[in-house]
C-alpha cells in the first residue's frame, strides 16, 4: 500500500486521502497513518509545487555546478557535502560517477549572485579541487512535468 | 439515382452511439464519459519507432499477413501472456484494427443463413458484420445478476442446427464484465461436442483487474475451434494506428487472408513497425497503465455508487455500466436529459443491444479531476428523482 500512496503522491501532491483511498480500496484513516509514520521516518521528505518561474515576474537565474573535490578519510564525501548544502543558496546536491564528484545546484537573484557564491564561498572551500560553473537557460520539464505542453483533449467527445 | 443503397445496408440501424455524438459535439462546456479510447498518448518509444521507420524511408506495402518480424512478436505475446502459441508462417493475421478482424472471420465463414450467437450487451459491430456478411446474428442477454458473464445454460438454449459462430467479447465492452476460467470451462462442456467456431474478441484483454485474462484457445480441446482477435488499440493506447491482429487455424486465417488482400492489402506500414516496438518493449507502461485505470475504477464505482445507483464491480476493460432504474426513465432519456440538464456525456446502454435498457456507459478513461465534476453533476441530476 504504501508504494502505491507514494506513487500517486509523487504525481500530485494535493490529492485528499480520502480520494487516495477510495482509489486503493482502502479505509481513509489507514492511509492517513501511513502517510504520517512515512512523513515521519522521512519516506516523504516534504511537499513541493512545481512552479515556471519563468512566467512570473520573480528573477531567478539557476546553475547546475560540477565540483571536484578530496573526500576525508573516514568520511568520504558526506562532510564536504554537508558543508555546502547547508548554504541556503543551494538548492540540491548530489554525489557522482564520472569525472567530478558533486553537482551542486545553485538559485540567485542575478548571474552575478551565483557567480559570487561560487567564487567566495564554494570554491574557497578548503575540500574543493574545481568548480564549473553552468547556467540553465531555459527550464522544459522538470519532475517528469513538460513546462510549456498544453493537453487537450482531443478525442471525439462519443465513440464506440 | 433510384434504388442506390443496397437493401442490406439501407436496413441496418444506425449506430446509437452516432446520435449521442452529434448532440454533444455541437455543445459547449460538455463533460464527457463517453469514448471508448484511453486518455494515454501512445508511450513515446513507439512513437519514436513510428517517426524512425517514416525517417529511413520504410513506407512500402509489407507483405499482406503483416511483417513477418511482427507476426513472430506476436506470437511470442500470446505464448508469454495467455499460454497460446501460433506459427508465425501462417496462423496470423495483421488486420487494420481488432474491427477488420472481426468483419473478416465473419464473412470467411458465413454460409447465408448461418446464425452468429451475441452475447449482448456488447460491441456495436458484431450484429452489423454478422448481417453484412449474410449471418444471421442470434443475441444472447447476459444479466447483471451473473456479473454480465455468458452462463452456459442460456449458450444451451441459443444453439440450434444452423450455429456457426459464437462471439465471446471478453473483457467487455460497455459492461467491463470479464470471463475466469472457470466461466469459460463450463462454456467449453457446451461447445465440446459440437462444430461451432469460438470468435473471441479479447482486444481488453490487457485490462484486467485483480485477475489474469484467461483466452478460450488456451483451454483443452478449443485451440482448433478458437479464432482470438486482438490488437494494440486499448493495450497500448494505439487506437488511432489502426492496429490489430487474429491469430487461429491455418485454414481460417488463409482464408481471412484471401479477403484482405483484396480489400485491404495490408495494414499500415508505419503502425506494424510501431507495434513490434510495442510488442518488445511495452511491458512497462501496459503495467501503468493498467494501475491507473485501476484506481480510477475504484473511484468511479465508488462514486456511482454513494450517489445511490447501483453499479455493478467491473473486472476489466475502463467502462462501467451503472444501473439508471432509479430514474424511471429509459436509456435514452436519461442519457439526453442528463446531456441537455448537466452537459454529461455518456451513453445508453440500449447502444449494445436491447438488452442495455435500463443502464449507461460511463467510460472511466478520464482524469480524476474530470470524473469527480461528472459525478457531480450526475448526482445533482440524481437528486431529482429521490
Amino acid at each position: 500500500m504504501r508504494l502505491k500512496i507514494l506513487e500517486l503522491l509523487e504525481k500530485n501532491s494535493r490529492l485528499a486521502t480520502k480520494d487516495i483511498a477510495i482509489m486503493l480500496g482502502v479505509p481513509q484513516d489507514e492511509v492517513e497513518k501511513e502517510i504520517k509514520e512515512m512523513e515521519k521516518e522521512q519516506v516523504i521528505c516534504g511537499y513541493n509545487t512545481l512552479i515556471n518561474w519563468d512566467k512570473t515576474n520573480k528573477d531567478l537565474v539557476t546553475a547546475l555546478i560540477e565540483v571536484k573535490v578530496t573526500p576525508q578519510r573516514g568520511e568520504g564525501f558526506d562532510k564536504i557535502a554537508e558543508r555546502i548544502y547547508r548554504f541556503d543558496e543551494v538548492k540540491a546536491v548530489y554525489l557522482m560517477s564520472g569525472g567530478f564528484d558533486l553537482t551542486v545546484i545553485v538559485e540567485g537573484k542575478t548571474l552575478k549572485d551565483v557567480a559570487l557564491f561560487v567564487s567566495q564561498k564554494l570554491a574557497t572551500l578548503d575540500s574543493v579541487l574545481s568548480t564549473s560553473t553552468h547556467f540553465v537557460l531555459k527550464k522544459y520539464k522538470d519532475h517528469g512535468i513538460p513546462f510549456e505542453e498544453i493537453k487537450k483533449d482531443e478525442r471525439m467527445v462519443v465513440s464506440p | 439515382m433510384k434504388n442506390l443503397i443496397a437493401t442490406k445496408v439501407s436496413n441496418l440501424p444506425p449506430s446509437g452511439i452516432r446520435k449521442f455524438f452529434d448532440i454533444a459535439s455541437q455543445m459547449e462546456d460538455v463533460i464527457s464519459l463517453g469514448v471508448g479510447e484511453p486518455d494515454f498518448d501512445t508511450p513515446w518509444h513507439i512513437r519514436e519507432e513510428g517517426i524512425y521507420t517514416l525517417e529511413k524511408g520504410k513506407t512500402i506495402y509489407t507483405s499482406n499477413s503483416g511483417l513477418l518480424e511482427l507476426r513472430q512478436e506476436i506470437n511470442r505475446y500470446l505464448s508469454r501472456r495467455f499460454n497460446i502459441s501460433y506459427d508465425p508462417q501462417d496462423q496470423i493475421l495483421v488486420t487494420v484494427g481488432g474491427s477488420e478482424a472481426i468483419d473478416l472471420v465473419l464473412r470467411a465463414v458465413l454460409n447465408p443463413g448461418d446464425e452468429v450467437l451475441i452475447p449482448e450487451p456488447c460491441f456495436v459491430a458484431y450484429k452489423p458484420c454478422t448481417i453484412l456478411a449474410g449471418g444471421v446474428p442470434v443475441t444472447i442477454t447476459t444479466k447483471a445478476e451473473n456479473d454480465f458473464r455468458l452462463m452456459p445454460e442460456e449458450l444451451e438454449a441459443a444453439i440450434t442446427e444452423k450455429t456457426k459462430v459464437l462471439i465471446l467479447p471478453y473483457p467487455n465492452n460497455p459492461t467491463g464484465a470479464i470471463m475466469e476460467k472457470e466461466d469459460l470451462e463450463r462454456i467449453v462442456e457446451v461447445l465440446k461436442d459440437r462444430d461451432i467456431l469460438v470468435v473471441s474478441d479479447e482486444i481488453y484483454a490487457e485490462l484486467t483487474y485483480g485477475r489474469e485474462h484467461v483466452s478460450i484457445a488456451s483451454l483443452p480441446g478449443m485451440y482448433e475451434k478458437t479464432l482470438v482477435i486482438n490488437g494494440f488499440s486499448k493495450a497500448y493506447s494505439m487506437t488511432g494506428w489502426r492496429m490489430g491482429y487474429a491469430a487461429g487455424p491455418k485454414e481460417l486465417i488463409a482464408a481471412m487472408t484471401k479477403i484482405h488482400q483484396y480489400a485491404i492489402m495490408c495494414a499500415p506500414t508505419t503502425s506494424q513497425y510501431a507495434g513490434i516496438e510495442a510488442l518488445k518493449n511495452g511491458d512497462t507502461a501496459v503495467a501503468e497503465m493498467r494501475e491507473s485505470f485501476d484506481s480510477r475504477r475504484k473511484f468511479v464505482v465508488n462514486g456511482f455508487r454513494s450517489i445511490g445507483m447501483d453499479c455493478f464491480e467491473p473486472l476489466g476493460a475502463f467502462y462501467v455500466f451503472p444501473s439508471i432504474q432509479k430514474s424511471g426513465l429509459t436509456s435514452e432519456e436519461f442519457c439526453s436529459r442528463l446531456l441537455y440538464e448537466e452537459k454529461v456525456a455518456v451513453v445508453p446502454g440500449t447502444a449494445f443491444g436491447d438488452c442495455g435498457e435500463g443502464f449507461i456507459r460511463c467510460s472511466y478513461a478520464y482524469s480524476i479531476d474530470n470524473i469527480k465534476e461528472a459525478l457531480r453533476r450526475i448526482e445533482k441530476f440524481m437528486k431529482q428523482f429521490t
